[in-house]
Parts: C-alpha cells; structure tokens; sequence
C-alpha cells in the first residue's frame, strides 16, 4: 500500500505553491548593517588618524611642518627624518641615532625570548603531563608570581643584579626579562599542553619515549601555535618594555624604546617633530611587523591555549 | 602458562576507591574482555596493567616476571587506544616504527617488521601519509599495528572501536578476531559494548564498582549470569526481571499474581530448598510463542500492549501478573495491540535471583 504511493509521487512534477521559497532575501543597506559598519568605520578611523599623522608628519620638512596643517599630506615628500632618526639622533653625547638602541633591543629581545620559551615550555609540560607531588602547588604560587606589581621587586633586583655582577649589563637584563615571563608562559603552556589528547602521552610512553623523548618528538612538533602565541607575546613585551630598560642598564646599552624617549624628550634646540615621529614609527616596526606577519597563528594559538583551564 | 596475572591490586585516587583488591589471572593466547558500564574502573585496570598508571596496592605479573615496578616499556605489552593516539607530525611509517627506534633495533629489523605488520593489516599502501590523511578505520588499524611491529605477547585493547560508526565497528571486530586467531597473543581488551564482548572473548570479566562480578566464557555469562546485575548487563533487549515469590516444597513454584510457575526443572546452584522473595529472569529470546508455547513447561495466554519492530524480528511487550514481560517473535508475525497470544518458556532456561542479595539461586 505504502510502496505504491512512493512509486506515484516519483513521477509527479514537484508542487511549489505561491509564497516565500527557497533562500529568504537580505537587504544590504538594512538599518542594522548601516549602524555596525558605521560604528566599525568610526572606531578605525579613532585608532588610525593618529598613525596618518605620525606617517605624513614624518615625511615632511619642518618649514611644511611650521604651518600647523597636521592632517595635511605632505607636498614635498622627504625620507631626510627617517635617515636621521635612524642614524643622526642625538641623545646626550653620541650622535648616532636609534640604530645603537635597536641593536642593543635585538640582543636583549631575542636571548630573552629564546630562554623564557624554552624554560616555559619545559615547565607547561612538566606541569601537565608528569604530574608530580606538589605540583598543583607550585603552579600556583608560580600564577601567583604574575600578580605582583613590578614596583614591588625592582629594587630588590637591583640589588641582587649587583651582588651577581650583572648590574648594568645586557646578560643581568636578559635574566630579569625571561624570569618575569615566566608566570603567564608556563600558564599559556600548561593549558596548551593540557588540551593534547592524554592517551598521545601514553601511546608514547608505551612506545617507550621518556621525559624528553615525548618533549622533542611528540609534544613540541603539535605545539606551533602555542610556541607562535608565547613568540609574540614576549617579543613585543620585551620590545616595548622601558622600565627595566632604564633601571637595570646602562646608558651605552640601553634599549631602543629608552633612546627614543632620550631623543624625543631632549630639552636643547629645535623640536624636530618629523625626526620624532619617524624615530618612533622605527621603534613600532619590530612588533607591527611580528603582529602582520603571524596573526593568524596569533589567534589560533590564543584560542586552543585560553579554552581548557 | 599464566600470561597475565593481576593480584590483589588495588587503585586509590585520594579517597576514591577505583579498584579494589582485584585478581585476574589469563592464560596464553587468551582473549579476555574487561566488560562493564563507564566508571567501573576497566579501563583504569587495563592502564594498570600496562603501567601507566601505578597502583597503590598488589602486584602485576607478566608471563611470570613481575612488573609491577617496571615501565610501560619494559612490560611486553602492545597497547591500542580509543582515540587512536597516533602522532599527527609522522607519517603512518613514522607512528609505527617510533617504537622500536626508541629501543634503538637496527634499521633492517624495524623495515621487517613495518613491513610484516604493514602486511598484516594491509595498510601497505597508505605507510607514506599522515593519519590526518586517513579514515577512522584506517587510523585504528596504524594504531593496532603499532602495537603489532613492537612484537610483544600481550595485547591491550583500551575501547579501540568505540570512535568507529556501526558499519566499520563490525569489519574491525571481525578482523580483530582474525588477527588474535592469526598472532595466537594474549589480549586484554575493554569495552562496554556486550556484542563485541560477546562475539570476541575467550572469557568475559564483567565489572561493576571497582570488583570482578564474573569471569567466563560469553555462554555461561550469558545463560548462568551469577547476579542480577549481570543478567541485566548482558543480552540484548535485556533480560525479564519479574519480581514475585519462590515456594519451596514437593514441586516447587515461583509465585507471581496468579500465576504460579514450575521450577523443578530449573539447575540452583546450591542444591535448592530456597523460599521467599525472588526474582525470576527469563530472556525475550527464551520465550516461545504460538503453537511452540503449548508444549512449555509454563504457558499462558497475554495480550500485547506495545509492539517494537527491529527488522530480524519484532519485540513484543506484555504483561505477566502486573509486571512487564518481552518476547522476541519472528517479523512475519503482525501482532496489534490488544491482540491475546499464547507465550510459554522453560524455566530451566531462566535465572532465579534472591531479592535481597541478588545473587543466583
């Protein structure tokens, strides 16, 4: 009975009855489009116009500059500020511009990303995988660490720094910066680390890989976006770090971002608003760029680390 | 020769008691299936076993050496897991030989044995790729064959087809027990599934709280289950639970509504002379019906209250006394509701448990 009527429907032509069919449509200039997009187009232009100045106040010339039309493009185009805030700047005595801070930036940035990484990473690990006794314990206190304001600990460390000998120098900086990203990397990896499936570390276990065996060969090469995350992270807090920079060196090491606020704040002469902007649009390139060039893994890593506690 | 010998192991997160004082012991080339409900600690006693879980109490003998100590490595186990556990980064060539270049074998031992293993299983073809690359079938199949390339005598098997759908869970099942007929290893394997319990074990362990209820082969599970609970656990629709009254005496009889059913056929387990409350088991499948009822040691008639078509056949619920009762009937039997059709069942074929202790009578 039923299988004859299955037969009749098949030939009938298919029945559309007058009416809403198929996709329902959308207007493009709804109300609610036009205010998101409108808002969305307000809040960039908030954050970008100050960028347009510091780019176009950075090409021009000072006499353009002198007549105060600072959202105007420039009418003569000159890259003169860019050469002398990367090369010319004054601060104190020398006279070789940003370039000796940048240098001084590099070597501090990249030991220090390299060292807090590694010492994180083997930390997250350890945290999450082999448990051992007392473990919830330390991971707390070692979470605790990140809430304690900086104020607190600079003086003590400079005293310790002194009493190692390392006062003043870039290798006592380098310590100081892989020891306070500690707290926040090893979180940032023990919750990475947690959210592998737990039967992969007992396959290899199995499989009879030990405690660095399963670091190197299982976890480390299923972790690039955590590593890509904690990279970001540190490579552009250690950048744009100031306070540690001018309390733990010295002048002929200091960091970029501490130059530059010696070139920018300099009291004697001439305010040279162009050299100003293009010294600190130098100083923004290294993390802009890490920003472009990785965001994408930014946003993954960020999401796969945050969701499991 | 004992293969496996679990003694007096115990297993404590904190205050929870996850295994208590168990003993197990299998024999060489014995398909053991560690069956129970999530939570029943099969799969702790299996990560025991292979050692990656210690345990707080007993020991753990592997083909007479105890390892109870000893590392996951050291153990001459071979393990396969749910999820498959294969390392994402390798090749299936790369998953299966992680293993024994970890044991550091010479580079033409382990070709030979990828290879063998490859063969095996056939997954020759696919040794290039990612597991990402593979179906689910394909995956478990690289995770048994990792087991397979270490060339161990014990295999352990955590759940491996629960990830699979319906279809390949069946395939895999079949040449699982292809592959134990072949290898002629020890395997331990868990699961909560009863068919697959059913269709793979040498012997079935079923486990409830921590503890072993019963270990035997699927037959006797199956038609001598020595508690109620394993009644229940195993078959499928489940067993009739009809709770009522044992009498004792010249012809006994459990005693339910007005109905009195013979039970001097039935095998107890000690003896008999048991009275007072009970509850009589007997399985959808065991009860006849129609003509073949007439001939039954107990018959009557019932009438049919739901019908649920399973294709194979259908599964008729009704009613004895005021207490439910299913039967299987053949899917060419159209049965409605209201219908009055004769049933009958040997009580020989039944269980009998006490009402309080729910052990066999």
């Amino acid at each position: 009975m039923s299988s004859v009527s299955h037969v009749a429907a098949a030939h009938m032509e298919p029945m559309i009855a007058a009416g809403p069919s198929g996709p329902r449509p959308r207007r493009s200039f709804s109300r609610r489009n036009i205010f998101i997009y409108g808002t969305l187009a307000l809040v960039s232009i908030y954050y970008l116009l100050p960028l347009y100045v510091m780019i176009v106040t950075s090409l021009k010339g000072m006499p353009e500059i002198r007549l105060g039309n600072i959202f105007a493009p420039p009418v003569e185009i000159t890259f003169e500020p860019w050469v002398k805030a990367w090369a010319q700047a004054c601060t104190g005595l020398n006279c070789e511009g940003l370039s000796r801070g940048f240098w001084n930036s590099v070597r501090i940035t990249v030991p220090s990303v390299i060292i807090s990484i590694a010492i994180a990473s083997l930390n997250g690990y350890a945290l999450a995988n082999w448990k051992f006794k007392g473990a919830d314990i330390f991971f707390t206190i070692l979470i605790f660490g990140a809430f304690i304001p900086y104020q607190v600990m600079l003086y003590p460390i400079v005293i310790i720094l002194r009493e190692i000998g390392l006062y003043g120098s870039l290798s006592g900086l380098v310590i100081v910066h892989s020891i306070f990203g500690m707290p926040i990397l090893t979180l940032l990896f023990r919750n990475y680390f947690t959210s592998l499936p737990e039967e992969l570390f007992k396959a290899a276990r199995v499989d009879g890989a030990g405690f660095w065996g399963i670091y190197f060969r299982i976890m480390l090469p299923m972790s690039l976006p955590i590593f890509v995350v904690a990279m970001i992270l540190q490579v552009t807090g250690i950048w744009n770090d100031f306070l540690f920079g001018v309390v733990y060196t010295k002048p002929d090491v200091y960091p970029m971002t501490v130059q530059l606020n010696n070139i920018v704040n300099s009291v004697q002469g001439v305010k040279e608003y162009n050299v100003n902007m293009a010294a600190t649009l130098l100083t923004g390139l290294v993390p802009l760029i890490v920003y472009f060039v990785s965001g994408k893994l930014f946003v993954r890593g960020i999401a796969a680390g945050a969701v499991k506690g | 020769m004992t293969s496996v010998s679990v003694r007096g192991v115990s297993l404590n997160f904190g205050s929870v008691e996850v295994l208590k004082s168990l003993d197990l012991d299998v024999e060489q080339g014995e398909f053991i299936v560690l069956l129970g409900p999530s939570g029943c600690g099969k799969s702790t006693l299996l990560n025991c076993i292979a050692g990656l879980l210690d345990v707080s109490a007993g020991q753990i003998f592997i083909n007479d050496r105890n390892v109870t100590w000893e590392e996951p490595k050291d153990r001459g186990i071979g393990m396969v897991f749910q999820s498959y556990a294969l390392y994402p980064q390798m090749t299936v060539e790369g998953n299966l030989s992680f293993g024994l270049k970890n044991a550091g074998l010479p580079r033409a031992e382990i070709d030979k044995r990828v290879a063998r293993a490859a063969e095996i299983l056939q997954i020759g073809p696919l040794l290039k790729r990612k597991p990402s690359a593979l179906s689910g079938g394909q995956r478990q199949r690289v995770a048994i064959g990792r087991a397979l390339v270490r060339d161990v005598d014990v295999f352990l098997f955590d759940e491996p087809l629960s990830n699979l759908d319906a279809k390949l869970r069946s395939e895999l099942r079949v040449e699982i027990k292809r592959l134990h007929q072949r290898l002629n290893n020890t395997m331990i394997y868990v699961t909560h599934d009863q068919i697959e319990a059913m269709t793979l074990a040498d012997r079935i362990a079923v486990m409830r709280g921590g503890l072993i209820q019963q270990l035997d082969t699927p037959h006797t599970i199956y038609s001598k289950p020595v508690n109620r609970y394993v009644a229940g656990f195993i078959g499928s629709p489940g067993m009739n639970f009809i709770e009522g009254a044992l009498e004792a005496g010249g012809s006994p009889a459990f005693k339910v509504g007005d109905a009195a059913i013979p039970v001097d056929r039935y095998q107890t387990v000690n003896g008999g002379g048991h009275s007072g409350a009970a509850t009589f088991g007997i399985r959808p499948e065991h009860v006849a019906h129609d003509e073949p009822a007439r001939n039954m040691p107990f018959s009557r008639e019932v009438e049919v209250e739901i019908v649920e078509p399973m294709g194979s056949d259908t599964l008729v619920w009704s009613k004895i006394g005021d207490q439910s009762l299913s039967f299987r009937v053949d899917s060419e039997r159209y049965l409605n509701v209201g219908d009055k059709v004769l049933i009958g069942f040997d009580p020989a074929r039944a269980s009998m448990f006490d009402a309080k202790s729910e052990d066999r009578i």
